[in-house]
Formats: C-alpha cells, structure tokens, sequence
C-alpha cells in the first residue's frame, strides 16, 4: 500500500486505480470481521455464556429451585408486575406526551422537548436519589413514597419516559393531516377519527416503545436502589435481588436469576423487530 | 378545551415525575450557600471519585468509537456471512440489565474463574479494578456509535468514496479525507451519548468495582455510599454534578442532531 499522500495535488496526478477500484480489499474486511467477533466476544457474548452456563450448573432442578426461591421468585414477580405497568402507564402518557409536543403549541414548548431526554442522560442512581428527595421521608410535597411498592413504580416510570414519546413522535409528525381532516368533513367525532384514522398508523410506533419500556424496566437497578429500601419480599426488584446474591457470594443462584432476565429481554427484542417489521409491512 | 387539558395533563406528569424531582436537588445542592457545596466536590473522596470516573469513561467511549466507526462501516457497506447476527449483537447489550453485565465480567474475569486466574498469576487484576471497571462500561455503552453513524453512513452512499478510489487514494485516505468528514456530525453525536452513558454508568461498575471507597469509587458510587452514610450534602452535590453532565449532554446532542446527514 503506497504511503498515505498528504497533498491533494499528488493523489489527482496518480494513475486511475486499475486494481482495487471498486471495492475496499477483502482482506481488511475479513480483518475487520474477525477483530469485531474478538471484541465482542471478549466483552459480551463469552461472559454472557458463562452466566448461562453457571445457572446450569446445578442442572434443571438447581436452577429451577434457585429461581423459585423464596426470595427471587418474588423478586421477580414484583419486577414483572411492576414493568407490566410502567409499560401500560408509558403506553398511554408517552403517546399522550408526544402528541402534546407535536400537535400543541405552547410557551416554553422547546425546553420540554429536550426535558424529554433528560432521564436517558441522567445516571441512574442520581434519578433514584432526586425522586427521594422529593417522594421520601422528608418530602416536601408530604407523599413518602420510601421503601414502599410506589416508590419503585416511579423509579421505573422516570427512567422509562422518553420511550413511548421519542417512538411515537417521528411517527406522528409523519402523519398527513388530510386524513384526518377527510375523517371530520365526513362526520366523524374527534375520538372515532383518532380511533379509525390515527391509533392504526401509530400503534407499531407505540408498541414499539412499549416494549423497550417493558424490557428496560425489567432490568433496572440504579433508580430502585435508593428509593425501594431493597426490603426482600416487598421492594427487592430481580436486578436488586442479583447484586445481592452476589455479594453473599451466592454467584450460581445470581446467575439463575439473571438468565431469567436474559431471556424475558430477548423475547422483549424479538417481539421488538416483529412489530418493527410489521410497521414497516403497513406503512 | 381538549387540546388544553391534554396539555395540562401532559406537563403535570412531566412536572412530577421529572422538572420537581431533580430542580429540587438542585435546591438541596446550594440550600446552605455556595460555599459547602464546593467544599463537598472538592473533599479528596470526592475528587478521586471525579479521577476514577474519567479514568474509566475515556478509555472505554475510545475503545466504542473506534469498535462503532468499523462495525458501522461493516454493516452498512458489506455483504458477508453472519451480518445480521453481528447487527442483532450490536444492540444486545441495550436488553441486558447492569447488574447482570457486572456478573456476567465476574464470571469470566474473577480470581476464582479460569480465566480470571490465569490473568491474575500474571499480575493482570480486572475484577475489582479500573479493567474491570473499563470492560462493564464498554459493554453498557457498545451500541451507541454504531447506531448514530450507521444511518448517515447509509445515506451518504459510496460514491464520494468510489470517485477517491479512481483518483488514486488508499483506502485509508479515502477513510480519512472523505468518510470521517462526511460522517462527523453523527460521530460527534455517538461519542456523546458515549460519554454520558459511560461517566453516568452505576449498577454494572457498582458490581466489579468492589466501591472500594478512595480506590475504585466513581462518581456515581461516591453518590450512592455518602448518601447511604447520611452525608447527604456531598451526595447532593456530587448529584448535582451529574446532573449538569447530563444536561450538558443534551445540550450538545440538541445541537448535533439536526446536522445529521450532512452532504
């Protein structure tokens, strides 16, 4: 390979590449595939197995009885339960947001627009630690939501908020308003136009972000911590439940727990590119 | 009157669930004047934790902008066996939980682990220490350069690459001079929606680190252990902090994101 040329003038006076003129050489991207299987295997894919391969440890049985632990299962049934209706809760507040900030027009209306993001840039214990303050023991609004149920319902539902909306609202602004304005001339109410004409062309858009909602509350950690206590069999959420079967040294029932997490978080994403490709069939 | 409640609807949820909440840490941060506050962030905890967080966000959004520039440039430009897998990959650390992340390094980086022991009767310490740290970091943040190039790189197309080509550039010149500048908006985005996820990252480096305070305490675990010792104004401040991170952060991507595509 010729030494890279710093003059512009040098590359236009050499010949018209006969070789390699199409394509980049096979042999880098051969190169490049084999460094991005090391890369991520080193990273992700080997120590994700090895978590798969301890919770089998003990065979089906060793792993059936670490999930359904006393402690874990209802670990994991709160977590479940909880991310069913921070997923519903976003379903409705994230198209209803998003409709908010597509379709009204309001002072200040910029500054909500980037609000949105907010809970994706903030780190997840400072989420935790900022809805105590004002959800806690000394609350200033006088509802101590602190190591209950609630208080973790609204750790999921902040850092899940920008889901729905940044799903639903490219969709929307997308959307032709001569439909709708059809719909209306025609007789139609306002609700029987957003049910017949708008729902359908926004409910992949909504499912989709209702599904990383679901799938990412499933597996949150940083938010639960401070606001739940960590009270087993009240407020302990799967992921919480892990770290602590890691620290008393407990990695094989961790990893039980955690491959039940992994696999809920896969069926999330299949179902993810389902309704994706489903969406993109309609539009 | 519809559009209006709707609104009123919208904005208090907003309101409880986020502008309240982290205005009134704000409150809390400079209750008692600027003064403690500063003296919070600047107590040695509280700058080795600053250190710590640096020393393991750089390396990792590094070693994610390079891995994201050429994973992009595979996906988008080549046909090869096992392509889909790679780009179905790419996403899959998104879905994992942060703690389980941590386990997951545990478990093949421990002392007690195969390989985890031979690295350590080399004198190599990636559990409980900065690699460690590097690694959980990495895996947490591994698709967002990717994904913010990725569609820019589609969109500008081979051609100004192919007309590089003809006129004689290597490859490497052609990488340089006409696919970086065209995709550096979108790089510049990726890079900092990296470095917020990584400064920010809690559960999966909560879980390698050890939050051995004064050692492998990063910012966000400095947050959680003062708060936990009743320290609450240096947990306060050092939220604050964060907190001013983060909305930097979405300042910047605000400005980065309508250049997206630039031809």
């Amino acid at each position: 390979m010729a030494a890279p040329s710093e003059e512009a003038g040098a590359v236009t006076s050499a010949p018209p590449a006969v070789s390699g003129g199409g394509r980049r050489p096979s042999l880098g991207v051969g190169l490049g595939i084999g460094l991005a299987t090391i890369y991520l295997s080193l990273i992700v894919l080997i120590p994700l197995a090895a978590v798969v391969w301890r919770s089998s440890e003990g065979g089906w049985s060793g792993f059936w009885d670490a999930v359904t632990s006393p402690e874990s299962a209802a670990a994991l049934k709160l977590t479940i339960v909880a991310s069913i209706l921070v997923a519903i809760i976003n379903l409705v507040m994230g198209t209803l947001i998003a409709w908010v900030l597509v379709r009204d027009s309001f002072p200040g209306k910029k500054v909500v627009e980037m609000l949105i993001d907010l809970p994706f840039a903030l780190p997840t214990i400072v989420a935790g630690l900022v809805l105590l303050e004002l959800y806690g023991a000394n609350s200033p609004l006088h509802v101590n939501l602190a190591f209950s149920r609630a208080g973790v319902l609204v750790a999921l539902l902040f850092v899940t908020l920008p889901f729905v909306v940044r799903t639903v609202q490219p969709v929307l602004l997308e959307l032709d308003p001569q439909m709708e304005e059809a719909a209306a001339s025609l007789g139609a109410r306002r609700f029987t136009t957003f049910r017949r004409i708008i729902l359908p062309s926004l409910l992949p858009a909504m499912l989709s972000g209702t599904a990383l909602a679901f799938a990412r509350s499933m597996s949150e950690f940083g938010s639960t911590v401070l606001i739940s206590g960590n009270i087993p069999f009240h407020t302990e959420v799967a992921a919480v439940n892990i770290f602590g079967q890691i620290e008393s040294d407990n990695t094989t029932g961790a990893a039980a727990v955690s491959t039940v997490l992994l696999v809920v978080a896969l069926v999330a994403l299949v179902l993810l590119s389902l309704v994706q490709r489903w969406g993109s069939r309609r539009g | 009157m519809a559009r209006v409640s709707l609104r009123l609807v919208a904005l208090a949820y907003l309101l409880f669930l986020l502008v309240l909440p982290v205005g009134l840490i704000c409150f809390r941060t400079f209750e008692h004047g600027v003064g403690p506050a500063i003296d919070a962030l600047t107590s040695p905890s509280a700058l080795h934790a600053f250190q710590v967080t640096l020393e393991v966000a750089i390396p990792a959004v590094l070693a994610n902008t390079v891995f994201g520039v050429g994973v992009a440039i595979l996906l988008v430009r080549h046909r090869f066996l096992g392509r889909r897998v790679l780009d179905a990959l790419v996403d899959l650390p998104v879905a994992v939980s942060p703690v389980v992340v941590g386990l997951a390094l545990i478990l093949v980086y421990g002392k007690f682990e195969p390989i985890g022991k031979w690295l350590d009767q080399r004198g190599i310490e990636i559990i409980f220490s900065i690699p460690g740290m590097v690694l959980a970091t990495i895996f947490v943040a591994l698709p967002l350069v990717v994904r913010a190039i990725a569609p820019v790189l589609e969109e500008i197309g081979i051609e100004q690459e192919q007309a590089a080509w003809t006129l004689g550039a290597t490859s490497w010149q052609a990488f340089r001079r006409v696919t970086i500048p065209a995709i550096r908006w979108a790089l510049a985005y990726g890079m900092v929606l990296s470095l917020a996820r990584s400064l920010g990252e809690y559960g999966a480096v909560a879980v390698v680190s050890g939050n051995l305070v004064d050692q492998t305490q990063t910012l966000t675990l400095f947050v959680q252990e003062r708060y936990q010792n009743f320290d609450q104004p240096a947990a306060y401040a050092a939220s604050f902090a964060l907190a001013v991170i983060a909305v930097c952060t979405l300042l910047l991507i605000n400005l980065l994101r309508p250049k997206e595509g630039t031809r």
